[in-house]
């Protein structure tokens, strides 16, 4: 379609405009226009003022003793949290989608709707479920369960989830619990797709189905891994519902449970006597941005391109 | 075929992977795995709905009973007093309102986009498809501080208006990935032929639209529950009573009624039936969005 000396081409702007603006003007704009309010501190007498003050607010964030600890904290924290999605949540998924990919499995539509269930839910919901229904130190299922049968005494997540040293991994597996449905229907859609001649020859060769597994299949997963894993990553660094609407905007016991994002809201609106701070929460926000950046980026350039590499 | 070689029971792998075990073993060992999990998947979810049309005795008796309301213990005081003395109603109006404007125009917007940047080729192309790529990877809620300011000024704070505009900018890079990838499956010869007929580039663009329908029914869906389960964007760019969703007007409802516990499982209750109807009717188009997402 380049016929020469036409007129210029509205339609193509028409067709463009819509999209570039809303996307420009609520998303990139916002984005870059946090970053740069990262760079400027509210001026102390005038109120409402902000001046530029370059990297300091990073300064403060990564050195003051009000912040530093919390923000160290937090990074902490959400990488405890990203570490549990991907050694616990993904190889679950996994396995799910291994056995669902059978074809000799009955039913399989059936359990892979119900199994998908809880990743449709809110976060208010899961953590209400959670926390008052099955995890609650009085009356929850799980405690009823656990002490009928005579187990309460080494497993008592309902006590673990107060805690300060089991909080975080007691969050981190209830969302687990919401979100395995992600990677299950990304293997699985892998694994559907996978060529059938590789695993009918392996097959005819006589290998198992566990060596087919950790021989054909899951080397031929790798690139779905590797989508799987910065998902999870940057995911995980928005994950905020959970916390907030079970351990609230303090992120207890002691801020044990406090993420970038929980961090990030507490910082920008305040909480109980310190007011909001515009400029820090920005500052928090660009802090995140470059782990992120930095996470696809590793995927980007050092992941992806290997596999290139590998394949051809 | 260096891993192919290694299967073959010549090689000398190690007597786990030589040990065949049976087929009605597998499928055994199979289903238990799959029930015990979707077990504990609807479970919990189960037991709140069981337990929300209990009276507040039997709750109380016996907490989360996994026993189905019976003659004693059947109550649905909780589903009168949500929908009598809140506002769930509106909360509903709220979300229906934003979700469907959002998504309508995710899919009408992005379709444009998608179409301009498959079906021409103009300068500056591959660039514009990247520059509105990069939102797939980075998560708006970054822009929180610079967005609250925006709404403020465009005086849009506490308004559906604003939440439909966020929404709409976020689903809008993935819409325009995927759709403009399955415009460029459609036939060219089908819009050369109605170009020679003198259709207009807008005809065309209509033309298209109803053969990429499954496309566009992936995208809605896979934007249906990120936006109707959100919380950060209600809490801070409408938080008001009268543009409250239901996502927040839960979260909100728990809090104020900790101790009417009929309420709150009922509330619970009724904010998951559209999301699970609605789960149950496009389950198939939003497994599709989801892999063809993330995959392409």
């Amino acid at each position: 379609m380049t016929p020469a000396r036409r007129a210029f081409p509205w339609h193509i702007l028409v067709f463009l405009a819509p999209a570039c603006l809303v996307y420009t003007l609520f998303m990139i704009y916002p984005l870059l226009d946090t970053l740069r309010l990262s760079l400027y501190a509210p001026v102390p007498e005038v109120r409402g003022a902000v001046q530029f003050v370059g990297l300091a607010n990073y300064q403060t964030l990564l050195t003051d003793p009000l912040y530093a600890p919390r923000v160290q904290g937090a990074i902490v924290n959400n990488f405890e949290f990203f570490f549990i999605h991907m050694f616990v949540q993904n190889p679950i998924g996994l396995l799910l989608a291994t056995v669902l990919a059978s074809q000799f499995v009955y039913g399989r539509s059936v359990y892979r709707t119900l199994i998908f269930l809880p990743t449709i839910l809110s976060f208010v919901l899961v953590g209400f479920i959670w926390n008052s229904i099955l995890l609650h130190p009085q009356w929850g299922v799980v405690r009823n369960i656990a002490t009928e049968i005579g187990i309460q005494g080494w497993f008592a997540p309902w006590r673990w989830a107060g805690e300060e040293s089991g909080a975080l991994t007691v969050m981190s597996l209830i969302s687990v619990w919401q979100y395995v449905g992600i990677p299950l229907m990304l293997f699985l859609a892998a694994l559907v797709s996978l060529p059938d001649e590789l695993i009918e020859a392996a097959r005819v060769d006589g290998a198992t189905a566990w060596g087919i597994f950790w021989r054909i299949k899951l080397p031929l997963l790798l690139p779905t891994i590797g989508i799987v894993g910065v998902l999870t990553f940057v995911g995980n660094f928005n994950a905020f519902d959970l916390i907030y609407t079970v351990k609230g905007g303090l992120a207890g016991p002691n801020f044990t449970t406090d993420l970038m994002a929980t961090f990030f809201h507490r910082t920008f609106f305040g909480f109980q006597l310190q007011s909001g701070n515009p400029t820090m929460g920005a500052t928090i926000a660009g802090v995140l941005f470059v782990i992120i950046l930095g996470g696809v980026m590793l995927y980007l350039f050092g992941f992806q391109r290997r596999l290139l590499r590998v394949e051809y | 075929m260096a891993t192919l070689a290694s299967v073959s029971p010549a090689a000398r792998s190690p007597w786990w992977e030589r040990w065949h075990v049976s087929r009605y073993v597998q499928l055994g060992l199979a289903h238990a795995l799959l029930l015990s999990y979707t077990l504990l998947a609807v479970g919990p979810v189960l037991l709140l709905v069981i337990n929300a049309f209990k009276n507040r005795r039997a709750i109380f008796e016996n907490p989360y009973a996994i026993a189905l309301p019976g003659d004693p213990t059947f109550s649905m005081a909780g589903f009168e007093t949500v929908l009598g003395n809140s506002n769930f109603p509106l909360y509903f109006r709220n979300s229906v309102i934003v979700v469907l404007a959002a998504l309508l125009l995710i899919l009408w917007f992005g379709s444009m986009a998608a179409f301009a940047l498959s079906e021409y080729e103009f300068r500056g192309n591959t660039l514009l498809g990247l520059y509105l790529s990069i939102g797939i990877m980075i998560p708006i809620r970054l822009g929180s501080v610079s967005l609250i300011e925006l709404m403020v000024n465009l005086g849009l704070i506490n308004t559906l208006a604003a939440l439909i505009l966020v929404y709409t900018a976020n689903g809008l890079p993935l819409a325009i990935f995927v759709l403009s990838s399955f415009m460029r499956e459609v036939p060219r010869d089908l819009k050369d032929a109605a170009r020679v007929d003198g259709a207009s580039e807008y005809r065309i663009y209509a033309l298209i639209l109803p053969l990429i329908r499954p496309a566009l029914g992936t995208i809605a869906v896979f934007n249906l529950i990120p936006v109707w389960n959100d919380l950060w964007f209600p809490l801070i760019l409408a938080s008001s009573e009268p543009v409250k969703t239901v996502t927040l007007g839960t979260q909100v409802f728990v809090g104020q009624f900790a101790n009417d516990y009929n309420a709150m499982l009922a509330s619970m209750t009724i904010s998951m039936v559209p999301i699970i109807v609605l789960y149950i009717i496009f389950s198939r188009q939003l497994i599709r969005g989801l892999t063809s997402g993330a995959v392409k």
